[in-house]
């Protein structure tokens, strides 16, 4: 790139190859044969984090459920925060979807007539989420990915993580990124740009994220100009295996799964969600949403009613009365991973688990088609906020959210790029700026600081200040930390003077996102001073629809700073309401 | 931190291209834990010792196929593979072997990238139905007929294992083939014949000669010897007609 020049020109430009970012790239390669479309990923596509999807994927599809029904649902699972246009759209669209990657070879389990077999899933009324035993996310993944190779007009950037978009005026003209396997720095030109990089867990210490899950797509949207929306909703999954923080899926309960605190007590009932009944029941109880959940485990530590562990405080999942053919049936994974991490076996053992951050609502803001403020610039999947899933999202909705939305913005992009003129010159200036920033400000520097260090700090300063439950001086106190560790940041250099697959460097790309991500969440927390969904301030205990029944926007100022917006929340039928489980 | 029983010896493949003439060998200690895999150990050197240690992970949960490294000599998903199993240690760790080291643990599977499209892993049919139909009906027992060889994570395992593979890099490899036998056997697809087509030919399946250590190192049970096996029992049939029935018969 050492020309200023470009390596690649492409109409539109796909970052990521998980759920969202395949879905795109299949739904612009059908959408106009002559479009040139590329896939750019920091990992080869079926590494993705889609790959570790467990449970199912929520469509109406079952006798006797209705659209209208997962739309409540999912309305008074976000606690009244989610975009009702989008909500419908997103139910209305699902089913199709999920059809379309069974005609792509998605191997969904089956009733014994043949037809696709649905499951329970927390927080919905009715039996509609499409699983592929255990391994849902995996079956989705390869699916997609093993399709998009019938498309071998698309290129493919395998292994190069983005840097920076290349913003002129307004407009996104493409990307910068290394090329990890040579480590040269690139830079790609293209009219449209898709993110579709996932989620953040890795702000936090305790996840059931993957490694890479490190909000690339959000920090590089962020710094572009493109704002930040709900970023304070940080999802808890009840159900983490301690340690390692493996997810056991919500299938496990929807299977029947018990939550039993150290008396052997299913403790659910003591919080307003329900009555225990041997086998599940809809809405209730152990399929609850996972926010109240989340919570009720908070609230037994405190009243001394759970167990100790290496690993803190824990309750038990018991499957034991599911029995050997139904685990090895419905669960085969979670039996394997509870062999392998926890060296137990769920029939005849309890297993320990305790909530772990799951998965971010907020992300970049985008409209219906994924378009984000910045013209060019797209946005699906966990990276993306639309929103359906506003303060608390249901499990199983998040894998056909990546198929509805990422098929949209992919045709939407295809759209505008057929309109949208190529790069103007600033963009090759700005390109060789940020191959100046990676070359001198990191690569060719030892630094005082390490990566490691400030990552780990970060990721306690977030669970202390931004935990299940937050107050106004835990998030003030989080954001000192934060700014004092951005500081520190600015000292980190790369020790590893190889260029090839340099992940140190790697490393220290994420680290700078994280941060910014981390600061966005504690930025939007403060803000909202009220407790709805997933966001619980100690300090202002109760919902306040008069001053809250909106969204929080994180602008990123010129000179750093970030500025709040506000954005009401689209209400169509559903009128704010409480939310009732169990009764 | 718990579970602490000393600590056991990581003796680690090093390779850098533009700095290193050639492969050598790195040692580090490493805190024996009972819950901790050689990933897990891998990443206690990156963070707290050697920053300049490169190797791929991500899922840690033996399901995105990233991290599959040789550990004393057999290659495994790292992230699956505990210390406590090898103590005293200590534990030899190197990059697969059969595929080109880009650097240190990380080896380049373009190779594999690139045949993978070959066999055609997507589902074939001379006529699409619309999605406005519906599902194409697939009892449970036919799912189970091809469900074994849906299960590959694409991890490479089984490449590295392959004596074949390493003497023969035209041959299309265990899990490709595997892949080929899990649409051939889905009941929605059509498209078998086109696959054999192209398995058929010289390097495709006629190069495994059933060592079958595939199989025995699949992290997930796939059985990639069982679909070479198969595939190859097809093509005899075929060379077999070809012999027999003049060729518009076929
Ligand atoms: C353990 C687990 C289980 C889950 N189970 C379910 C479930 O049962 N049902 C459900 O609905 N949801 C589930 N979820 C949530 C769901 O899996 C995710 O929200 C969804 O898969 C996200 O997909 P995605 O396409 O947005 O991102 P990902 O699949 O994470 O893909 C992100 C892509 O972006 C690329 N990328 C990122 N940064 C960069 C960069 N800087 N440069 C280049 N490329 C980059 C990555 O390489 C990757 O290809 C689960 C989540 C977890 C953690
Ligand atoms: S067949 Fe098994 S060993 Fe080979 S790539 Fe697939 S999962 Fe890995
Ligand atoms: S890190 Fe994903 S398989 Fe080991």
């Amino acid at each position: 790139m050492s020309d200023g020049g470009f390596t690649a020109t492409h109409d539109v430009l796909v970052i990521g190859g998980g759920g969202a970012g395949l879905r795109a790239a299949i739904a612009l390669a059908d959408a106009d044969p002559v479009l040139d479309v590329a896939v750019m990923s920091k990992v080869y596509p079926m590494r993705s984090h889609t790959v570790s999807a467990e449970g199912g994927a929520a469509g109406v599809i079952a006798e006797g459920d209705t659209v209208e029904e997962h739309i409540y649902d999912t309305i008074s699972g976000s606690d009244w925060l989610g975009d009702q246009d989008a909500i419908e759209m997103f139910v209305d669209e699902a089913p199709r979807e999920l059809l379309r990657l069974e005609h792509w070879g998605c191997p969904w389990s089956r009733q014994p007539d043949g037809h696709v077999a649905v499951r329970a899933f927390g927080g919905m009324k009715k039996m509609r989420t499409w699983f592929a035993a255990d391994k849902t996310g995996f079956h989705m993944l390869h699916a997609l990915y093993q399709t998009s190779l019938k498309h071998d007009d698309v290129t493919r950037y395998d292994e190069w993580f983005v840097t920076r978009l290349l913003v002129d005026d307004g407009r996104v003209h493409g990307v910068v990124a290394v090329e990890l396997m040579t480590g040269r720095i690139r830079a790609v030109a293209a009219k449209a740009v898709v993110l579709a990089t996932g989620g953040c867990g890795k702000v936090f210490p305790f996840t059931t994220n993957a490694n890479i899950n490190t909000g690339d797509g959000m920090a590089l949207a962020y710094r572009a100009g493109a704002p930040l929306k709900d970023m304070e909703f940080v999802q808890y999954h009840p159900t983490g295996l301690p340690f390692t923080g493996i997810l056991i899926t919500e299938a496990a309960r929807a299977e029947g799964g018990w939550l039993l605190n150290k008396d052997g007590y299913r403790y659910l009932q003591d919080y307003d969600l329900g009555t225990p009944s041997p086998t599940p029941v809809l809405r209730s109880m152990e399929l609850g949403p996972r926010d109240r959940l989340s919570q009720a485990f908070v609230h037994e530590v405190e009243k001394g009613r759970t167990l100790d562990s290496p690993y803190g405080p824990i309750v038990h999942l018991d499957l034991r009365h599911l029995g050997a053919k139904v685990i090895d049936a419905k669960l085969p994974f979670v039996r394997e991973l509870c062999q392998k991490y926890e060296r137990i076996d769920p029939v005849t053992e309890l297993v320990p688990v305790r909530p772990v951050v799951h998965y971010m609502m907020g992300g970049v803001h985008t409209d219906l088609d994924g378009a984000t403020p910045v013209a060019g610039l797209y946005a699906a999947g966990e990276t993306a906020c639309v929103s359906i899933n506003g303060a608390n999202r249901l499990g199983s909705n998040s894998l056909p959210e990546c198929l509805v939305f990422g098929a949209r913005a992919g045709r939407a992009a295809a759209e505008y790029a057929a309109t949208a003129g190529p790069a103007p010159a600033a963009v090759a200036a700005q390109a060789a700026d940020e191959e100046r920033r990676l070359e001198h400000d990191l690569l060719g520097r030892a630094g005082t600081e390490r990566v490691s260090a400030i990552r780990t700090e970060m990721q306690s300063t977030m669970e202390e200040s931004a935990g299940i439950y937050r107050t106004g001086p835990s998030l003030a106190k989080g954001a000192d930390t934060l700014a004092e560790l951005q500081q520190r940041m600015a000292r980190v250099g790369v020790a590893d003077r190889s260029r090839s697959f340099n992940t140190e460097l790697v490393a220290a790309l994420e680290l700078a996102n994280l941060l910014d991500v981390a600061e966005c969440i504690l930025r939007s927390g403060l803000q909202r001073q009220e407790s709805r969904g997933a966001h619980q301030r100690t300090d202002f205990p109760a919902r306040d629809d008069e001053t809250f029944l909106t969204h929080l926007l994180v602008h990123r100022e010129p000179d750093g700073s970030s500025r709040v917006e506000r954005l009401p929340v689209t209400i169509t039928r559903w009128k704010p309401g409480e939310r009732v489980y169990g009764r | 931190m718990p579970d602490e029983a000393g600590t056991i010896g990581l003796r680690v493949a090093r390779y850098r291209p533009d700095t290193d003439s050639e492969p050598g060998w790195q040692e580090y200690d490493v805190p024996l834990r009972r819950e901790w895999t050689v990933l897990d150990a891998l990443n206690h050197v990156k963070n707290e010792v050697d920053p300049t240690l490169s190797f791929r992970w991500s899922c840690r949960m033996g399901i995105c196929g990233s991290c599959g490294m040789d550990v004393d000599g057999t290659p495994r998903l790292t992230c699956g593979t505990f210390l406590a199993d090898f103590a005293p240690g200590p534990i030899r760790v190197e990059p697969l072997s059969n595929f080109p080291v880009v650097r240190d643990l990380v080896v380049d599977i373009d190779d594999f990238i690139q045949k993978l499209p070959r066999v055609k892993p997507w589902i074939i049919r001379d006529e699409e139905k619309s999605v406005d139909e519906g599902e194409y009906l697939q009892s449970p027992e036919e799912l189970d007929a091809y469900k074994q060889f849906s299960m590959c994570i694409n991890c490479m395992l089984c490449y590295a294992a392959c004596p074949v593979y390493g003497l023969d890099p035209d041959f299309v490899g265990p899990a490709a083939i595997a892949l080929a036998e899990r649409y051939d056997l889905d009941s929605r697809d059509q498209g078998a014949r086109e696959r054999l087509d192209v398995l058929i030919e010289h390097e495709g399946v006629w190069g495994c000669t059933f060592v079958g250590e595939c199989t025995r190192v699949c992290p997930k049970h796939v059985d990639p010897a069982g679909a070479i096996q198969r595939y190859k029992l097809k093509a005899a049939r075929e060379s077999v007609k070809a012999l027999l029935l003049p060729r518009g018969a076929r």
